[in-house]
């Protein structure tokens, strides 16, 4: 084959400088730093492997990693449902249209910060309005101090703060689907259920699998909201893989087993995404090959 | 079956201007129980708005649908025991092709020996045995439009089955095919069948009536022959036939009729009629002369393989003829018109000779 001219490559050199200088540098600085020790003086001895085995063998890790995979769990097990019905619920046409959209889009632009001070505040027994209430009511409600209480609000402020966006997703996969499958459906005298399952549910399929993937991704790293809210506590109880990283590398300042639970932490997040990558090819296939043969 | 019978239906689009345009103008029906209709007629006429009218998708603004004599127009479609099939295919794509054929029989708790007897029956007709148990959304857009005819076809206890232009999405080849079958079926079963289309070879070749519409309206109810013959408007007599009817402006007194100064006989006598008056005739029947008939101008030679369309000028207005192939065509030739096809219309509707 004849040599192809090579100019092109100059013209994607500043997106591989800048992309450089924002991702693979840190990143291979944390590589660097997941298989040295330092004892100060700016001076490193290789240690190979021995944080990632000391990490992956070490109580704390493996428990910030069940806390965490609990806590996505069950934040898909309830925004995903809840999300769908919300979104089959709201009108698909009319003035409702409008108000519902904003209404949703709402907690969304809310920072992150700024959610857990709300919670944070709205949940206090002494002055919030959730936590003073529930406690005259004679409820021992009390975050501070209660794993279960502390979880059930840091569950419930995520459900509050990002529910929308599955709705926001369903509702766009439900409004393109084309009216004459409602109308076939009426025809064929289809239950509201069949309606759901066997036309609904695969149409919302696709935007419906990129909502499990970003509400999974983003509560596997959840950082900022329960930092504000219970600060990882009581206890230990709260305290996620983020929380749990950035105390050891900013609190203990262990650079290298902090270093190398990044990269594991990193490296599970990449099989997820993989993951879920293959499943919407696989999808994108199917579609291309049933368009091939019409 | 049922007989239909529509009784001032009219339907009105929500729009913010409630004076806006009618879709349907006060309909008067009756179809008969067991017949083949069609109904004809461009894009926006409310044809498909008529269907759902009759399958209960649609609650008209204004009159009553009767089924058999019963008011059914507060009913759900499903109450109203109506097969429709849509123009584009619909298909659940996560079940199979039986199991799609299945759904309506099933949503109605039919016993499970009975919906695969008849599953098999449809299948088989549909030439989808081979692959029933393949998921819907792996066929072709063919065969998913297939899949929606057999849903319309599986019930067999249906008063009426609609269909909304089916064939729009099927190759010409299986066209004739899947209409041949319709056909098959209506004839075996004799189920009340509707037809939405706006392709007249279509509705010509399926129903036994033909109606055909315009702007919301019915301008004509007839056989295929009525509607080629004696076209009740000059606007259903330009939409069928390829070319449409020869409308010619003309003056009318007695027996003979003036078209562009030239006297035309005509089939008997007509009163004298001063509002706008148009004289009719099916390029099929002038045929070219050399020696008698009307002198005329060769505009434009169209062979379009089977026969020649020839335009022809008279003094201003412009005839299509159809003459067979091989047919030698002057520059000057002379038309005759054949008396007993003129029809004559005033104000686009068609007038009776008195005699």
């Amino acid at each position: 084959m004849k040599t192809q001219n090579n100019k092109a490559w100059f013209l994607v050199l500043p997106v591989l400088i800048l992309v450089s200088i924002s991702a693979i540098i840190p990143l291979m600085t944390v590589v660097n730093y997941s298989v040295q020790d330092t004892f100060g003086n700016n001076e490193f001895f290789w240690v190979g492997t021995e944080w990632f085995q000391e990490v992956l063998n070490s109580e704390r890790f493996l428990n910030a990693l069940k806390r965490t995979l609990l806590f996505s769990a069950l934040i898909l097990a309830i925004e995903i449902p809840l999300g769908i019905f919300i979104a089959l619920a709201m009108p698909k046409r009319g003035i409702g249209v409008s108000f519902c959209l904003v209404l949703m889009a709402l907690p969304l632009l809310i920072p992150w910060n700024v959610v857990g001070t709300i919670w944070q505040v709205f949940g206090r027994v002494d002055i919030g309005l959730l936590g003073h209430g529930l406690a005259s009511l004679g409820f021992d409600y009390n975050y501070t101090q209660n794993v279960f209480d502390a979880w059930v609000t840091l569950i419930i402020m995520d459900v509050w703060h990002w529910t929308s966006l599955v709705v926001l997703l369903c509702y766009s996969g439900l409004v393109a689907i084309p009216e004459v499958y409602y109308q076939a459906a009426r025809i064929d005298g289809a239950s509201r259920w069949s309606v759901f399952r066997f036309i609904q549910l695969p149409k919302i399929k696709r935007v419906l699998l990129i909502a499990v993937l970003l509400r999974f991704m983003d509560s596997f790293m959840i950082y900022t909201e329960p930092f504000v809210v219970t600060g990882g506590g009581p206890g230990n109880s709260t305290t996620f893989l983020s929380i749990d990283l950035v105390q050891m590398a900013v609190g203990q300042f262990d650079l290298g087993p902090a270093a190398a639970m990044s990269l594991v932490y990193f490296l599970i997040i990449l099989l997820v995404c993989w993951i879920f990558y293959t499943i919407m090819t696989s999808f994108d296939a199917q579609a291309a090959a049933s368009q091939k043969k019409g | 079956m049922a007989s239909i019978e529509l009784k001032n239906i009219a339907h009105q689009y929500p729009s913010e201007d409630k004076s806006g345009p009618y879709a349907l103008s006060s309909l008067n029906e009756l179809w008969q129980d067991g017949g083949a209709y069609a109904l004809l007629g461009p894009s926006g006429c409310g044809k498909t708005t008529l269907l759902n009218i009759i399958s209960g998708l649609l609650q008209p603004s204004e009159g009553r649908v009767l089924f058999d004599g019963v008011d059914v127009t507060d009913l759900s479609p499903e109450k109203r025991n109506i097969a429709q099939v849509f123009q584009f295919p619909v298909v659940y794509d996560t079940l199979t092709v039986a199991e799609n054929l299945a759904f309506p029989l099933k949503n109605r708790g039919m016993a499970k020996d009975k919906i695969s007897e008849r599953v098999a029956e449809i299948l088989s007709m549909l030439g989808l045995s081979d692959r029933a148990n393949e998921k819907a959304h792996s066929l072709t857009a063919d065969d998913k439009q297939k899949i929606s005819l057999g849903r319309g076809l599986v019930r067999t206890d249906v008063k009426a089955i609609l269909f909304d232009e089916p064939l729009t999405v099927i190759d010409p080849h299986l066209k004739w095919q899947l209409r041949t079958e319709l056909k098959k079926i209506h004839q075996q079963f004799r189920h009340t069948m509707i037809y939405v289309t706006h392709d007249q070879t279509e509705a010509l070749t399926f129903a036994d009536k033909v109606i055909v519409m315009y702007g919301g309206s019915v301008l004509q109810i007839g056989t295929p022959e009525e509607l080629f013959e004696t076209p009740a408007h000059t606007f259903v007599g330009q939409f069928i036939g390829s070319p449409g009817m020869n409308i010619l402006k003309a003056n009318v007194d007695g027996a003979l009729a003036i078209v562009d100064r030239i006297q035309v006989a005509l089939p008997g006598n007509y009163r004298k009629i001063d509002d706008e008056v148009e004289l009719g005739i099916r390029p099929e029947y002038i045929s070219l002369s050399q020696t008698e008939g009307i002198q005329a101008e060769t505009v434009s030679i169209d062979d379009v393989g089977k026969h020649i369309i020839v335009r022809c000028r008279l003094e201003h207005q412009i005839v299509s003829v159809i003459v067979p192939e091989g047919t030698s065509i002057p520059d000057k030739p002379r038309l005759v018109f054949a008396q007993d096809k003129i029809n004559i219309y005033q104000n686009a509707v068609l007038v009776r000779p008195t005699g």
